[in-house]
């Protein structure tokens, strides 16, 4: 601190606090979408720093698809409670209901995908302006070409071929009726500087990301959490190991890590030593090489 | 001494393997995780590629690997035991300028390449001007694909001299040179052996122990808020805060400070960063301040000391890079954003347009269309707290947003 500088997860901190107070000040219906994963919960930990001693000035935004980890869904309503915020969510199974998206079938089936349709209802009966979200560039290679303020047409669909020039930090949130921003405040964080942030700030996150014993099935390569939304294929036998996961999103689509990483410290390590990304074992990125592009360009987080 | 995070971008004309080279940097200093290696190995067989095509590593878009060229800039993270790096990969081809001038904007060092066997070309000329017009005070001239001139000495100082020409007209207080193959690798991670004859070195030891100044002023202090907390709370009642980030200058608890453009003054009672109280806050950080009185202060306000202020002005003399499809249409009314303030602006005259190749003034033809650099004369409806570019990126820049499609068509930096 000498010197006047910054630790690079203070330098990251600030432009994180800095780009969600653009939001705040520039649009009229800004929201956080939260998912119950680290990234949105440390969106959520910026958000509460940067609009201290007043709460948040936004709603938090759930899309469920119905296959949650309990435990998700648990600390989203304690986190809300906590800091006083409003919950809105948005609900996969009512759309399934409504007749508006159909469910895939078969043993990989996912709700992944009928997220995105939610995702855009949700905005739309809330005519949200701005959504922002904990994507990160360093997860993804279509990820990586994000903006920090991310234009949607109005039917939320990103065009990465024709992406807004974005300089300096002079965010530009103007656009036409009926369409959107993403914005990421995370945009320059890696894996490790989220650890490394969780550990520093002592933020609470969800039991499920510190090594644990659960019944899992292997499947192509990957580990995923056996339960009741999973469709077994007759050769497949749940068996008891001991896991974490590296990202939570779905039930049926994360993948979880072999590990014995049962606090802050050792997981830092684990990820600081690792040498796949974490999207390594999802499902969903895996289906072709733009899988993730694909999603995005039809409005996917 | 670690140096601290370096942020650079790749430039140069279009296949003049900038991908190539961040993949080829990424892959020698083992920072490629084992699933992303794994997938680019299988689209190269794919596309019946020999090995790994490692532009591929940031050429993640299904239209950048049809064409084989990069159309938006990637930003890719790493870490040697030296030093932390961000990369922006930006696209050659001119109809993307708009993405390069991006990820400039937020670099510290260029890297610009040039195909050992093509030489300087347009593209070359335009991403160094951009470079020296965005401010970035360090570059590094990789002379590529020397396997394609047989590692020739003679053809690599002749592009070093032709580049020296060239950017003897430019202020940049630091160039580097590097004959490298970002294929083969020689020069990048690992010294060449073919190349005997180069006694400097490898680019990644040069990047990890380059010394950048960091690009902040300490000096004057300059706090634009950016949003007023105001809790409503009953714990919080009476509360008003300045949310900001100081682009200026070093805020201590005490401090006598003057709000502009209204002139009030008054002192900072407390700065802190979420929760935690501070005694003082410089930048970039990003605070609340609070001050002894209820004076008149809003977003598009700015905090500084009272003998050191910006200039308050409304006619503006800048450097435009224009963005935009549309030419710019002599009268239009744009909104210009400056820090947090907004103001209208009309662009009253085009002084001159640069020749990009020969960096000549161009005063005959002054038509501004897409990717021209100009100087030109703004004037704004309100007056702008502006200080020069060189002496503060943050207050000494601004973009211009086209006020009917709400794009932005221009990037702006202030000569005061
Ligand atoms: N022989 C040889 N070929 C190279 C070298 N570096 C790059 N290439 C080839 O040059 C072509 C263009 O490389 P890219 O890395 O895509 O070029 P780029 O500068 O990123 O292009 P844009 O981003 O589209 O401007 C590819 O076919 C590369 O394999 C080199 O050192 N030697
Ligand atoms: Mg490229």
């Amino acid at each position: 601190m000498s010197d006047y500088n910054l630790s690079h997860l203070d330098e990251l901190e600030a432009e994180g606090m800095y780009v969600l107070r653009e939001v705040a000040a520039q649009f009229e219906r800004p929201a956080i979408l939260f998912s119950g994963g680290k990234d949105s919960i440390c969106v959520t930990h910026l958000a509460r720093k940067a609009f201290a001693p007043a709460r948040i000035p936004m709603p938090l935004v759930h899309i469920d698809t119905g296959h949650n980890f309990p435990e998700t869904l648990q600390f989203r309503d304690d986190l809300v409670n906590e800091l006083g915020v409003q919950l809105i969510v948005g609900s996969v199974q009512e759309l399934i209901d409504r007749g508006e998206v159909t469910e895939e079938q078969g043993f990989n089936a996912s709700r992944n995908r009928i997220q995105t349709p939610t995702l855009i209802s949700t905005i739309e009966a809330h005519q949200f302006d701005a959504c922002v979200g904990g994507a990160r560039r360093d997860e993804e290679k279509a990820r990586a070409k994000e903006r920090f303020f991310s234009h949607r047409d109005d039917f939320s669909q990103w065009d990465p071929k024709n992406q807004r020039p974005e300089l300096w930090d002079l965010y530009n949130g103007k656009c036409q009726p009926g369409e959107h921003f993403r914005v990421f405040p995370l945009n320059n964080w890696t894996e490790l500087d989220i650890w490394n942030y969780i550990l520093r700030e002592n933020i609470a996150i969800p039991s499920l990301y510190f090594a644990h014993e659960r019944e899992v099935i292997r499947r192509d390569g990957q580990i995923l959490a056996n339960s009741a939304y999973l469709n077994l294929r007759p050769d497949e036998q749940p068996e008891k190991l001991q896991v974490r996961f590296r990202t939570l999103g779905d039930l049926t689509i994360t993948g979880a890590v072999e590990s014995d990483a049962d606090n802050l410290e050792k997981i830092v390590a684990e990820v600081a030593a690792a040498r796949k990304t974490e999207r390594g074992g999802r499902m969903d990125d895996k289906r072709s090489q733009s899988a993730m592009e694909d999603r995005k360009k039809e409005g996917y987080f | 001494m670690a140096q601290g995070l370096l942020r650079f971008i790749t430039a140069g004309s279009v296949d003049d393997g900038k991908s190539t080279l961040i993949g080829r940097l990424l892959y020698d200093s083992k920072t490629i995780f084992e699933d992303q290696l794994e997938s680019i190995e299988q689209a190269s067989t794919q596309r019946g590629t020999d090995g790994a095509d490692l532009s591929l590593l940031t050429d993640g878009l299904r239209a950048e690997r049809e064409q084989g060229i990069t159309i938006d800039v990637a930003y890719r993270y790493f870490a040697t035991p030296k030093r932390k790096f961000i990369i922006a990969d930006a696209p050659g081809h001119i109809q993307y300028t708009r993405n390069m001038v991006t990820g400039a904007s937020t670099a510290d060092l260029a890297i610009i390449l040039i195909d050992a066997r093509a030489g300087l070309l347009e593209q070359t000329h335009r991403h160094s001007f951009i470079a020296h017009l965005l401010g970035i005070k360090h570059m590094v001239v990789c002379v590529n694909k020397m396997d394609l001139v047989d590692w020739d000495e003679a053809r690599y100082n002749e592009i070093v001299d032709l580049y020296r020409s060239f950017s003897s007209r430019l202020d940049i207080p630091d160039i580097r040179f590097i004959p490298i193959s970002a294929l083969q690798g020689d020069n990048v991670v690992d010294r060449s052996e073919r190349m005997a004859w180069y006694d400097g070195p490898t680019l990644l030891n040069h990047l990890e122990h380059v010394h950048v100044a960091a690009d902040r002023n300490l000096q004057d202090c300059r706090f634009p808020v950016q949003y007023v907390v105001r809790p409503q709370t009953d714990a919080h009642r009476d509360f008003r805060g300045y949310a900001g980030r100081v682009a200026g200058g070093v805020f201590k608890v005490g401090d006598k400070v003057v709000a502009l453009p209204s002139g009030l003054s008054s002192k900072v009672t407390s700065i802190a960063i979420g929760e935690k109280q501070v005694d003082m806050a410089f930048p970039p950080q990003s605070v609340v301040m609070t001050l002894a009185d209820d004076i008149d202060l809003s977003r598009g306000d700015m905090l500084v000391r009272e003998n050191n202020q910006p200039e308050s002005v409304q006619d503006i003399d800048a450097r435009i890079c224009w963005l935009s499809e549309q030419p710019m249409r002599p009268g239009t009314r744009f909104e210009l954003h400056h820090t947090s303030r907004e103001a209208k602006a009309v662009v009253k005259e085009v002084v001159y347009k640069l020749d990009i190749n020969t960096l000549h003034r161009v005063e005959d033809d002054l038509q501004i269309g897409m990717n021209d650099i100009a100087r030109v004369r703004i004037r704004t409806a309100a007056p702008v707290l502006a200080d020069d570019y060189r002496r503060n990126r943050a207050t000494g820049s601004f973009i211009l947003v086209d006020p009917g499609t709400r794009l932005t068509v221009a990037a702006g930096v202030i000569y005061a």
